[in-house]
């Protein structure tokens, strides 16, 4: 094996890391923060102030797009442009390419954001973007897998670590998802809109396909990387077992193609198709949970970290949180659970066990301990870390017990008959029942944002200074120069 | 053959064969040999070859940051 002689800071490109850390902050603060406008305009409408701009249908995509392209995104190109480096002991590929990245990406947020407040959306979910900026995102992408791979091909480590394996599987997929999802016909050159190229069951079955992938890979192979590399990292000792990892990687990557069709259940789509998505969606249980153990028991024998290092107790309560969302899904993803789940709240909450709990935890403790590395310098306060973590756990699961309270409630109520066997409730009704649980999760919600903004003002302190620390010590060379 | 394989009774289970076939061949691979596991085991040590703390440190003439964090196989 090799190993590295240089300091870090002049070996590896640290400045395009830096930016992406930046804007994960930003994107988390801005997206997070139109999250709970929208959870509190469900709970009391007044806050839609009758302006179309920012209604629920159009505030939505740009909540949804801010955290997963914008936060997610951001964090995953930072740590993937991280560990691809720390872990091949080679600096960074195509330097104007990878920036090329950053300001591309940035402007895929920004126009996407603008042009959903302006009414312009595909109605895809996840997939909103019109067709010029699902072209820029191709670019975009292709440049990142250039970038991934040219470091990858001029590595000083033989062999390539897992946490690349995951982060290179995320890169080919998405590309994969996003071209086949967009194929469409512009109306016009000049004209935002365009038509899908696929109709009716099959456009369903290719969005589903895209959606579930969407999460399957950006949001769970590519932060399992980030997984792979910071927990060993941060906890000072190996990944518990190699071996399990590479069965994790194939078997997730060979099952969940395969799940999209869950999302369809009961619809026009041919059975075998839903019966098939039901049983990779169940047979995913094993590699994910096969994941999740590998991860925790990183720390078997150092359990002690997770009462004095808040960074730690971020990664393994994410990890927690991945095992119970990926327990929820198969669960969900049976027919007869799912004539109960569908459409209700319930999916709402499972989504944000997995997006919160997982993804934007394993973010923040990562985030925690790369911030320190790339400024050179400790974190400003390590209390309010300690703060965040608590704010954060309390709001997912004040989130989380809203949505699985009011989505049971809405499903049963949904299908609830009298004697004369009519329906028992309005829908009206249904929603009136929600309320309470909705004015929860904006609260729950409310908890989770402010511990972002203390991450965002405790990364800020950290980052000036660390700067401050860098010009106080090239002021001295430069003396006596 | 090109016909056979263009009906979707037969392509599914083919390909059904060929994946869980792959799948298992690669579980073979990672357990089937004791000496191969333990190369393979080797490799989980690779996120702490960098000794990033030590280089950190020594770059800017800093103690050490966290001395047992330095672990090489």
């Amino acid at each position: 094996m090799a190993a590295t002689s240089s300091p870090a800071t002049e070996q590896y490109n640290y400045d395009i890391v830096k930016k992406f850390s930046v804007m994960a902050l930003v994107w988390g603060v801005v997206g997070m923060l139109v999250g709970v406008w929208i959870a509190s305009e469900l709970a009391w409408p007044f806050l839609n102030f009758d302006s179309p701009y920012i209604s629920f249908g159009r505030f939505r995509p740009v909540h949804t797009s801010a955290v997963i392209f914008g936060f997610g995104g951001s964090a995953l190109f930072a740590t993937s442009y991280y560990v691809v480096q720390r872990t091949c002991q080679t600096r960074l590929w195509g330097e104007g390419l990878a920036n090329f990245t950053f300001w591309g990406w940035q402007a895929v947020i920004v126009l996407a954001a603008v042009s959903y407040v302006m009414g312009y959306s595909q109605g895809r979910e996840y997939a909103e973007m019109e067709w010029p900026i699902d072209i820029l995102i191709e670019i975009v992408w292709v440049s990142y897998l250039a970038v991934f791979i040219g470091t990858l091909m001029q590595r000083k480590q033989p062999h390539i670590y897992v946490a690349n394996w995951f982060y290179l599987a995320f890169i080919l997929a998405t590309a994969l998802l996003h071209t086949f999802n967009n194929l469409a016909v512009p109306v016009g050159l000049f004209s935002l809109k365009s038509y899908s190229l696929f109709s009716g069951p099959m456009d369903a079955m290719t969005q589903w396909w895209y959606g579930h992938n969407a999460v399957g890979f950006f949001l769970t192979a590519a932060f399992l990387g980030m997984m792979y590399y910071f927990v060993p990292k941060h906890a000072g000792r190996p990944i518990y077992s190699y071996r399990l990892s590479i069965v994790h990687f194939w078997a997730l990557s060979f099952m969940y193609m395969w799940v999209g069709t869950h999302h369809l259940h009961w619809t026009a789509l041919p059975d075998w198709a839903s019966t098939l998505g039901a049983t990779f969606s169940i047979m995913l249980l094993l590699p994910s949970w096969g994941g999740m153990i590998n991860g925790i028991m990183t720390l078997s024998g150092a359990w002690d970290k997770l009462r004095t290092d808040p960074v730690m107790r971020f990664m393994i309560v994410a990890l927690s949180f991945y095992g119970m969302s990926t327990f929820e899904g198969p669960l969900m993803s049976l027919k007869d659970v799912n004539a109960l789940s569908h459409y209700t709240d319930w999916t709402v909450g499972h989504v944000h066990s997995g997006a919160l709990g997982w993804v934007a935890m394993i973010s923040f403790g990562s985030l925690y301990h790369m911030i320190p590395k790339l400024w050179n310098t400790p974190m400003y306060s390590q209390r309010l870390i300690n703060v965040h973590f608590w704010l954060a756990t309390i709001g997912v699961l004040l989130y989380i017990t809203a949505m699985w309270i009011s989505g049971i409630m809405q499903g049963l109520m949904w299908r609830a008959f009298d004697d004369f066997g009519n329906l028992q409730y309005s829908f009206v009704e249904s929603v009136a029942a929600m309320h309470p649980f909705y004015a929860m999760r904006a609260i729950g919600g409310m908890f989770f944002v402010t511990g972002m903004i203390l991450m965002a003002y405790n990364c800020a302190m950290t980052i000036r200074q660390g700067v401050r620390e860098a010009r106080g010590a090239a002021q001295p060379a430069v003396a006596a120069a | 053959m090109l016909d056979w394989l263009a009906q979707a009774e037969n392509a599914k289970p083919l390909g059904l064969l060929i994946f869980f076939v792959t799948f298992c061949l690669i579980v073979l691979w990672v357990y089937g040999s004791k000496k191969r596991g333990e190369r393979l085991e080797e490799h989980k040590h690779i996120p702490f070859l960098d000794e990033d703390e030590k280089d950190e440190a020594n770059a800017h003439g800093k103690k050490e940051i966290n001395p047992d964090r330095t672990h090489l196989p």
